[in-house]
């Protein structure tokens, strides 16, 4: 089965300037991406793995290199989030949620009642005028989560989004959000230090070089589980060997 | 004992009738101390310790008092001391925070304006008093104008700052959006200063009063600094130990309505 091809990435680099110094964060990072994919990119840190996504987002310009979205409609549509949630703690859920509308000029009822259905499958209906500081963490996560998906983007940004949760949470939340991935069928980039999750969520894995940041290798995770729970995958037997040379490639690269 | 069983009392009830005795105790010691300090001084006036013609006395301010409310001249002198000072502080606080946002929106602007601004902040703004009355006469307008330079310039300061604080990711992420400028004004740095412009207005409160008294010792024929001053040119103590009274109760008044209105707006918050 052939994918259609929807963003090509060839040959991106970038250097930070400052007044007495350059720091070459990412060199000629080329990659493919075909819709439906749930990249993973992992890489020791500082490498530029959070500089490439704000690139990608086009929050950023880069130096040199070319980005092109094979979109069929136009502007192709973007959703970024990032470490910390960033709900707005003046805003109640649902108006957090309907942020990018509202700053898209789409908030409209219709898309509003999308948006409440939307909390509402997945567990935050209760919470809908609530603010942010009533939820907790993995809540608060998902309804950011939410309001990134409400834009409806073709593609999803999303740079360690769990890393502000512990370990409990983060695994029911990368649960919740996988599946809430899987159902909207969205194309995702992601980063995340944790190669369990790495492994256990991605199509492929995307491994990157120390500073500045190059391709060293990617994966096509195939994993043989019983089920689709991330703890099921987990238990896979080629688990073990992607993992194993995942981590010699990173610690290679460590020195 | 007597009572064979005494009320057990829980924990947290006695922690609570502890609290209750010692905020008691603290009340009774305040209006100890002012009961104390007014009966001190009609007693060191009466007895001749000090003399009542420099320094009044509580009976004296009394009557000073009533004589103000009778013909109504109390009223009008807080009336209009009360007024400039509202106004100031609300033209400083909006005029201030106005600015703020030109030098968030121009950060050019912003760097070009800043060693201005440390100078007029730096400078004593009672030295502008002469030309502010120059150039818009001696009278309300130039209470008001003085009021409003002392609290404009620190709102700008202060708001302008707190702009600066405002955690950057939120700006990216209303940038991601997609979001304009003005977006980004309207949606992350505004609602996100709003604590900071509020506490603005708490600190332009005092500010207003130190201008306004300021402006009335300069040019003005009404209010209570021109009381205070009057008061003192004719050796009336008696005026001006009771404009001072009346002008700390209205000052403590202000603050506390401000005060008031900022905790019922951050509960929204
Ligand atoms: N705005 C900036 N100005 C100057 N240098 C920067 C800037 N942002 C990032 N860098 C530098 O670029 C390099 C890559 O940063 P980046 O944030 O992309 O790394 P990262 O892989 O996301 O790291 P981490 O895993 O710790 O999040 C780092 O060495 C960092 O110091
Ligand atoms: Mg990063």
């Amino acid at each position: 089965m052939m994918k259609r091809k929807i963003l090509t990435i060839s040959n991106l680099t970038k250097s930070y300037h400052t007044k007495n110094s350059e720091t070459l964060a990412v060199k000629d990072f080329s990659l493919n991406i075909h819709e439906g994919e749930f990249i993973v990119i992992v890489g020791p840190s500082g490498c530029g793995k959070s500089t490439i996504l704000s690139i990608l987002s086009g929050l950023l310009e880069p130096s040199s290199g070319e980005i092109i979205y094979h979109s069929q409609t136009y502007p192709l549509s973007i959703g970024y989030m990032q470490q910390n949630d960033h709900l707005f703690p003046w805003r109640t859920i649902l108006k957090n949620v309907m942020l990018g509308l509202e700053i898209q000029g789409r908030a409209t009822q219709e898309n509003m009642d999308k948006v409440i259905k939307q909390l509402k499958m997945y567990g935050l209906g209760k919470f809908l005028n609530s603010y942010p500081n009533q939820l907790s963490g993995g809540m608060r996560q998902r309804a950011a989560l939410i309001r990134t998906l409400a834009i409806n983007p073709d593609i999803l940004l999303l740079d360690e989004p769990f890393s502000a949760l512990d370990y409990q949470t983060r695994l029911a939340v990368s649960e919740d959000i996988v599946s809430i991935l899987k159902k909207e069928k969205k194309t995702v980039i992601m980063i995340t230090h944790d190669l369990n999750e790495a492994i256990s969520m991605a199509s492929k894995v995307v491994v990157i070089s120390k500073r500045p940041g190059k391709i060293i290798d990617t994966h096509d995770i195939r994993l043989s589980s019983e089920g689709d729970s991330m703890l099921q995958k987990r238990e896979a037997p080629e688990f073990m060997d992607y993992y194993n040379k995942i981590w010699k490639e990173l610690d290679v690269h460590v020195e | 004992m007597s009572n064979k069983e005494p009320l057990k009392l829980s924990e947290h009830e006695e922690f609570l009738i502890k609290i209750k005795k010692e905020n008691f105790r603290v009340h009774t010691a305040r209006i100890s101390i002012l009961i104390l300090f007014f009966c001190l001084w009609e007693i060191a006036a009466e007895l001749s310790w000090i003399d009542p013609f420099i320094t009044s006395r509580p009976a004296a301010i009394f009557d000073t008092l009533v004589l103000l409310n009778a013909n109504g001249e109390l009223w009008r002198h807080l009336f209009i001391t009360v007024g400039e000072t509202v106004v100031g502080f609300m033209l400083g606080t909006i005029i201030g925070t106005l600015i703020a946002v030109l030098l968030w929106w121009s950060p050019f602007l912003s760097r070009v304006l800043d060693p201005y601004i440390v100078v007029l902040n730096s400078l004593p703004k009672v030295a502008l008093g002469p030309i502010i009355i120059v150039w818009v006469g001696a009278g309300l307008m130039a209470v008001i104008t003085m009021s409003l330079l002392i609290s404009g310039i620190i709102t700008i300061i202060n708001v302008y700052g707190g702009f600066h604080e405002v955690d950057q990711e939120k700006i990216i992420l209303v940038k991601s959006f997609g979001a304009t400028k003005k977006q980004i004004l309207q949606k992350v740095i505004l609602p996100a200063s709003f604590p900071t412009i509020i506490n603005a207005l708490k600190i332009n409160v005092g500010l207003s009063w130190v201008g306004v008294i300021m402006g009335e010792f300069l040019v003005s024929k009404a209010g209570l600094g021109y009381l205070i001053v009057y008061g003192s040119q004719v050796f009336k103590l008696n005026l001006v130990m009771t404009s001072i009274l009346v002008l700390a109760v209205a000052a403590v008044g202000m603050y506390l309505a401000v005060a008031y209105f900022e905790k019922k707006i951050i509960r929204h918050l």
